[in-house]
Order: structure tokens, then sequence, then C-alpha cells
């Protein structure tokens, strides 16, 4: 592995990368959460789109690792003054720097500065596209809600995971839509019409089945049941449904979490409570909001050793 | 019949479009019979293995200038041009000034007079400042020094249809054309690439197909109500080729082109999010690209146009949602035509000679081009190793800018020598100065 | 290509490690505060048999004062090799703090290894003290380490190879040397 810019993977690769989040998770418990590993490493979050908790979650994950953790906000700096992404990362990697995480608005920005500056670059969302670290993370987070202490060396073999919202704008959707499936899970997208991707000749849409109605879904009992961030402000009224239209399809409400006795509630946050889900909805004991907070640092520890610990790169 | 100034040059032995060897001569500018040329008192060029074209005319350039020189000048955008076997160019409008009034058309066409390697004509823009708001003065660009024919907003659809109207009623007491970029800018708000699970998987967002097709089928409609004729720019979809199909069949005065990379290449290359592969209308599917080529080579559609689009590399060089759209083209048009088209069996030497000849040149108005390689025609010629292979790279691109989606691929086809109204424009493949 | 030399059967090493267990109790006087840490892989595993005969021999629960210390994180050579796989660190309830901590391996070679485990103990807590068992010792240290007790010293060429073969990763027990100048 020399990049993560997708959460495509191979199964072995993905659960490799779980197996190794699981060792990172345990340091959390510690008195010293510090290993030396990547002692002397330098990393660049260079976040051109605003997200403390990503960037905060990534910084985290490098100091735990005893990397010197540098953050570049391409807002306010010589990116936002028309320099151009090529010449941001080239300049980056001048400085000698060892990885570059990068969270771009742009779709692919990642992909283009992994070839243009030769280091190691984590994709930390890029547009519409994919957010593999959170893809992994939410995988995580299932996995030990199902496996608990005997998750090492475990997929999700026959788990059914529901991604419910504005698909066609998630990054975090894309990316769950890649890696669930590798690890065996059987993912179905729910939202209106309007917000889920153009379907392939064989009706799937980004390679997994989509259906419009919550209700048939939750009928289905499915194991978990992950509400995206709906931004009901983009476009307004015109190509989405209004709030009160959204609630009444395809809101977690009390109502219908009555109706899922079993199911994990998985939210990517932050959580617009009263819109993708109740409040008891996102309270209630089945919810991993704050085990996927968790897992995030663990895995991104994972991919941050993954990716710089080596200078021959991963075995894998 | 023999010029004082220049000695007259006879070709021998090249297949004359593709067809059967015949010898050319050229003398004053015009074709002759080689019958009449004193042998001992004129070049002879041996060009037996070579296929003779008439020059090739380009119904859609960008030159940029004025305003984008950083991307490509005229006297730059006619060295590619000559290097592409072209030895007429309409240039686009959408220049800075745009060519809306005729002191920017005769300074554009005054431009290619003094660059010499080809024939530039000015196109103007239907509205003024390609702003969709309000007519410009066709007339007035009509009657200029500049003779404007063809009139574009390239780059935006003339969306509102009521100017659609007025603009072609106009044209049609000009002979003019209204070259329509075809493109509903409320259903491509935002759309970098085709609408398709591909553009799903990408996270990019999606310009479908129907937003093409229902403008087209709208200006068909107008095309028809005003008795004007309609030419379509870069037609780009399955759908739009069944709207112009209908149109023809109906006797609707409507023409289409469509470009060497729609013909060639799909959205699959956007997979590297690499900016070189944005463009306007964008590489689509599979199905589109079998559709082009049938109607290109049943009629449905008229010509080759090149769209060549130069842009700086930082404008390329950028995320691709960010990245200028368009791509140069006049370098590889030729070669791409000859994959996608001859090599297939879809189209022969004179049919290519068609559609990116006589019938581009027929559309524009440019006389000079109806009886190609017939003596008594200017002398406009393209001889054509079709046996050669290159693969492309930066140093087969003659204009400013390299923003081709070719580089690195092999194409057919090599330009050996171009004559432009008698002038050697290029010589043994190399631009003349 | 060289015959692997058995060096160690099965009953060899399980009476090595018998005498290892006597050790340990003999040099703690007893069996109080002793706390065993297996560094994975085939170091946990002899940390697990130790715990067995030390249970036997003293009649209290060592499987609940066995653990696993995984030393990857802490390597000096994680530049230089292809990235490595973690393991997981197991520590027992009572944890470390003012124990008597036993590091048990398979092979003590450069000490490197020994050097990475403590100091990832030493992120874990402050044993009173830090002991440390190995099954076979080949020299070659790189590092001022030596061992508490030892299975079997067996002096070797830098060029041998030697193989510790355990039943619960390699389906059998044997110790094996290979390679190097006959």
């Amino acid at each position: 592995m020399k990049h993560l810019l997708t959460a495509a993977m191979p199964r072995e690769e993905a659960v490799a990368l779980l197996d190794l989040a699981e060792d990172m998770h345990q340091i959390q418990e510690r008195e010293v959460k510090k290993l030396p590993a990547l002692r002397g490493r330098t990393v660049v979050n260079l976040f051109f789109e605003d997200s403390t908790r990503t960037r905060s979650s990534f910084e985290i994950a490098g100091k735990w690792l005893s990397a010197d953790v540098i953050n570049v906000s391409g807002k306010g700096s010589s990116a936002s003054k028309g320099e151009s992404l090529r010449d941001t990362g080239l300049t980056i990697a001048a400085m000698g720097v060892d990885g570059v995480v990068v969270r771009s608005g742009a779709s692919g920005a990642p992909a283009l500065l992994a070839d243009w500056i030769g280091r190691p670059v984590v994709n930390a969302g890029d547009g519409t596209h994919e957010h593999p670290t959170q893809a992994l993370l939410d995988a995580f987070a299932l996995r030990r809600r199902i496996h608990g202490e005997a998750s090492r060396g475990k997929a999700l073999d026959g788990v059914r995971v529901a991604i419910v919202g504005d698909i066609a704008h998630s990054r975090v959707a894309r990316s769950n839509a890649l890696l669930l499936p590798a690890l065996g899970a059987e993912v179905t997208l729910v939202g209106p019409p309007s917000l889920l991707p153009p379907a392939a000749s064989d009706g799937t849409r980004l390679g997994v089945r989509a259906e419009t109605s919550l209700d048939a879904v939750i009928a289905e009992q499915p194991d978990a049941l992950m509400l995206l961030r709906v931004q009901l402000e983009r476009q307004a009224g015109k190509v989405t449904p209004s709030p009160a239209e959204y609630i009444t399809g395809w809101s977690l409400t009390d109502e219908r979490l009555a109706r899922l006795p079993g199911t994990r509630i998985m939210h990517p946050g932050p959580m617009n409570r009263g819109l993708e889900l109740s409040s008891r909805a996102a309270d209630s004991d089945a919810s991993t909001v704050l085990e996927q907070v968790t897992a995030g640092v663990s895995v991104r520890m994972a991919v941050l050793y993954a990716l710089l610990a080596s200078d021959q790169g991963g075995s894998r | 019949m023999t010029s004082m100034q220049t000695r007259a040059t006879i070709l021998v032995g090249a297949s004359i479009l593709g067809g059967e060897s015949r010898d050319l001569a050229i003398d004053g500018g015009l074709l002759v019979d080689p019958a009449t040329v004193d042998r001992d008192r004129a070049d002879v060029l041996d060009a037996s293995g070579l296929i003779a074209l008439p020059g090739l005319v380009d119904l859609h350039t960008h030159l940029r200038q004025p305003g984008g020189e950083q991307a490509e000048t005229v006297a730059t955008g006619v060295r590619a041009a000559a290097a592409g076997g072209y030895t007429c160019v309409f240039a686009m409008a959408n220049t800075s000034p745009v060519a809306d009034t005729p002191a920017v058309v005769e300074q554009v066409h005054r431009l290619g007079l003094d660059a010499g390697l080809a024939t530039v004509r000015p196109i103007g823009a239907v509205t003024v400042g390609l702003a969709g708001e309000r007519l410009a003065d066709l007339g007035m660009l009509a009657g200029s020094a500049a003779r404007v024919r063809v009139f574009s907003d390239d780059g935006h659809c003339v969306a509102d249809a009521e100017l659609m109207r007025r603009a072609l009623e106009h044209a049609a007491s000009l002979d003019a054309v209204i070259a329509q970029h075809a493109q509903d800018p409320a259903l491509t708000r935002g759309a970098v690439m085709h609408e398709s699970p591909l553009a799903a998987e990408l996270g990019l967002t999606g310009w479908p197909s129907v937003a093409e097709a229902s403008i087209v089928a709208r200006d068909a409609m107008l095309a028809e109500a005003t008795g004007a004729r309609l030419h379509v720019c870069h037609v780009s979809t399955v759908e739009t080729v069944e709207v112009v199909r209908a149109a023809k069949a109906r006797g609707i005065r409507i023409t289409a082109e469509v470009t060497p990379h729609h013909l060639l290449l799909t959205e699959e290359l956007v997979r590297s999010y690499d900016g070189r592969f944005k463009v306007n209308p964008p590489l689509r599917a599979e199905r589109d690209v079998r559709a082009l080529r049938e109607a290109l080579a049943d009629g449905t559609i008229d010509i080759v146009a090149t769209d060549h689009a130069p842009h700086a590399p930082e404008a390329k060089q950028t995320a691709f949602a960010d990245a200028a759209f368009g791509m140069v083209g006049l370098e590889t048009a030729l070669g791409a035509v000859q994959q996608s088209m001859v090599e297939t069996g879809l189209l022969d030497w004179a049919g290519v000679a068609r559609v990116m000849s006589t019938a581009p040149a027929a559309i524009g108005r440019e006389p000079g081009y109806d009886a190609p390689l017939e003596i008594g025609s200017p002398a406009h010629v393209v001889l054509v190793d079709a046996a050669a292979r290159t693969t492309i790279d930066a140093s087969h691109l003659k204009g400013r800018s390299a923003n081709s989606p070719f580089l690195g691929v092999e194409l057919p086809g090599s330009v050996r020598h171009v004559w432009h109204a008698g002038r050697r424009t290029v010589v043994d493949g190399e631009v003349q100065a | 290509m060289t015959h692997a030399r058995t060096v160690l059967g099965p009953d060899e090493i399980a009476r090595a490690l018998t005498r290892i267990a006597h050790e340990i109790l003999e040099a703690n006087h007893g069996a109080d505060d002793l706390v065993l840490l297996g560094i994975p892989t085939r170091g946990v595993h002899l940390a697990e048999r130790l715990a067995t005969r030390l249970t036997a021999i003293t009649g209290e629960d060592f499987t609940a004062r066995t653990g696993a210390l995984d030393i990857t994180m802490h390597r000096d050579d994680l530049r230089a090799r292809p990235t490595r796989a973690s393991h997981p660190t197991r520590i027992p309830a009572t944890g470390v703090d003012d124990k008597v901590v036993v590091l048990v391996d398979d092979v003590l070679y450069s000490g490197r290894t020994i050097r990475a485990a403590l100091d990832a103990l030493s992120d874990l807590g402050r044993p009173r003290a830090v002991r440390l068992a190995v099954l076979v010792d080949r020299g070659h240290r790189e590092l001022p380490i030596r061992a508490d007790s030892v299975g079997k010293n067996l002096p070797s060429a830098r060029s041998e190879h030697v193989s510790i073969l355990l039943d619960e990763v390699d389906g059998r027990d044997a110790v094996t040397i290979e390679g190097g100048v006959a």
C-alpha cells in the first residue's frame, strides 16, 4: 500500500488494516498513549476544506505514533490565492515531509497529488468522491459491536447494512459501498430518488442495491442502519425534498426506531438531531456514534503506520 | 499560364483521394493541368505512396486571440493548423473582447492574413458578450472586411428560445449559419463529465445526454419555422444523432459536426482525474462513440470539426472540477479520423475529404473547396502518409499549448506536405516559418 | 541446500521449560508478584507453557498472570524492513506496576528485541524488576543484555539459521539449525 486514496481494497488488506487498528486501539486504554513507530516522521494535514473532527483525529493519530504533525489549512494559505493544487503539493513535498493527509472539496484531488508529489498520500475526504478512513472506522466499529474482543481476523460476512440519506453527494456512502461488500457485508443504499446516484445497466447504484423506501428496508431488519448527514439547504426545494418530507420518508424517528430492536445505529457525524435521526435514536444503546469517533483515531493510526513506518513500503 | 514569381510544382504519383494515382501540378496558387507544365522548369516531387487530399477546413477552432495569448495566438494556432493539414480555420468568437464587433473580427482576420499559413475566417458572436441577452449586430459582422458567415456563442448555449429564433431569422437573411453549442444550462449546472454510473463512482457532477438532445430538438424546430440554416456544434450523444437524423428526414436545414476526440475516446479516461480529459461536451460512453461514427459515415453528421481549445498548463494541472474545458486537436485530427473512420472501414479517403474539407467549407461559405484537387481550383493540397504511425508527444504539437488527450498515444497517418493557395506550408512534416 | 540439524527435540524442550520454571521461582523466592509476558509470536506460547508448569508447581493460577507484549511499534528497524504486522498486547489484570515481570522469548540473539520490549514495558507501567527467560541463546549480542534463564546455549555462526518450532504454531516441537560453514 503506497497511498490510501480509496476504500476499494482486497478483503485481506482490509482485515489486516482493521487488525492493526485493533492493536492501536489498545493504547487508548493506557496511561502513556504513545508509540514510537513514526518517530522522526513528519506528516502534513493539508486541509482545503474545514473539518475540525477529521483533522483532529488524524492529528491525534499521528502524534500518538510520535510523528510530527503539521496542519496546513488550504483556506488563508497560498492555495486560496490562486496557487495551483500542484504547486501547493510540490511546495509541501519540498519541505521534506514524509506523508500528506489531504482533505479537499474537489473529487480526485488526493489522487492527483499522489501522482505529483511522490510521497504517501492519505485521502481524508475528497469532494463527493471518497472518504476511505471513514469507511474503515465504520467497519471497525461495526466489527467490534458484532464480535467484541474476538474481532481480530474477522470480516463482516453476511452483515446487512443500510445507508440512508443523500447518497448522490456522499463520499461516506461511496467509500462504504466499496469497503463493506469487500468485507462480505450486504449494503443497501436508501434515499429519495433525487438523492440517489444514476443506476448502472444492472440496476445497481455505486455497485450495490438501492431502494427509495426506508420503511421497506426497515421491514428487512438490517443489522446496521447508517444515517448520513443531510444538507437540505443545498438547492433547497429544487432537487431535495423539504425537511418535513425528508423526515416523513427517511428520518430514523422514534417510531421507526421502535421497529428496529436489534439494529445498530451508525452516524458519521456531525448529527442533525431531529432530521436524520431522533435524539432517542442517537443516544440509544444501539447507537455506535461515539465508538465510531474513538475508532477513527485507531484506524488512522493504522493507516499512517501502514503507509509511513517502512521506507520499503507495505508488505501487503 | 505560368507565374513569374514562383516555379511550378509537379506532384508525381500521389493517390488522389485514396484512389488511382495521377500527377498534380501547382502553379500560381492554382491547380493546373500537369501536361501544360514545362517539367524542366518545374519542381518535381515524388508523391508515390502518399494520399492527396484537399486542404482541410476546420469550422470550429479556438485561436484565443485577442485576450488568451498565453494559450494560443492566431500565429501559433495556424502553425498547429498547418501541421494537421488544415488550410482554413474558422476562429471561434469567445475571445476577450468577444468577437461581437467588426473591430474584433477584422483584427482576427488581419492577423490570419499576416500569419499566412492558413486562411482564418472569424466566427461572430450571436449575442453581445456571449451573455445570451441581446443579439449582436450580425449584419455589421457579415458586412465587415472579415465577411462573417458563421455565428456562434460556442462555450455558451443560446439558451433563450426567443433569442435563438431571432438569431436564426436574422442569419437566414445574411445567408449565414448559426452554430449552436447545444447545452441546456439548467440541466448541466456544475457538470464536468458525462452523467453516468462512472461519474457517480468518481464523485463528479454529470452532464446528462438529454441536455444536448433537447436543445437540438428545439433548435431544429426553430430552424424549420424560420427556414434558416442551423449547425450543431460537437454532437456527442446517441440521442442527439437521432434528433438530427429525424430533423434531416423532415427536410430541416440542419448540419452537424463531431470532434475527433468524441470519435475515438470515452469517459473511461476521466478515471485518472487528469484535466487533459476534461472537455465540453464531455467524453461520453462507448455506445455514443459507436453512434457518432455511424452517423458520420451515413451523413447524419456532416463534418468533423476539431474544437481545438488550447489552455495554458496551469488551467489543466489542477483538480478535475477546477480544470478548464477543452483539448487541442488540430495537429491530431486527421490521425484520429483515420483511426476511427478509415481503419474501421466506415469511411474512405474521399469521404474524409468530404467531411473535413468540402462540407465544412460549404457550411461556412468558404469558396475554393467545392472541386477538390480539380484543375482550376485553388491549390489547397495535403499529402498524407497513411502507412505511418506516430506516438504523439509534445514535439508534434505546433501550437502554443499541449493539452492534448493523445499524448503518449499512437495515431496512424502523417501529414507530409501541405500547400495553402499554392504556398508550401508544410514540407516533409515540418511547418514552414 | 544444507540440511536442518535438530538440536532439541520435544522432550528436551519440555525439560528445559520445567527447569526454567523452577529457576524463576527460585530467583524470586516464591511466586509472589510474578507476571509472565511472552513476546509474540512464539514467546507467547512459551509463556503459556511456563504458566502451566508454574501453576502445577505452586498451586496458584498463573494463567491469569500471563500475557503478551507486542514490540512491533518499538522496533528500531521499522524503516529498513517491509511493513510489519503488529500483534495484540495482553496485560494481566494485576498490571505490571511493582510486579516482577518475566519476559519470555524463543531466541535471544542481538538483544534488540528485548531492548524494544523494555521500552514497550516502560510505557505500560513500572515493574519492580524485569527478568528474561529464553528457550535458546545463540550469542552475537549487540546490546548489553543477558538472560536470567536459558533453555539451551547454542553457540552458532551468524550465517547459520536457528529455527524454533512449536506445536501451537508449527505442528511440532523442535529447535533446528541449518546453513553456515559445514
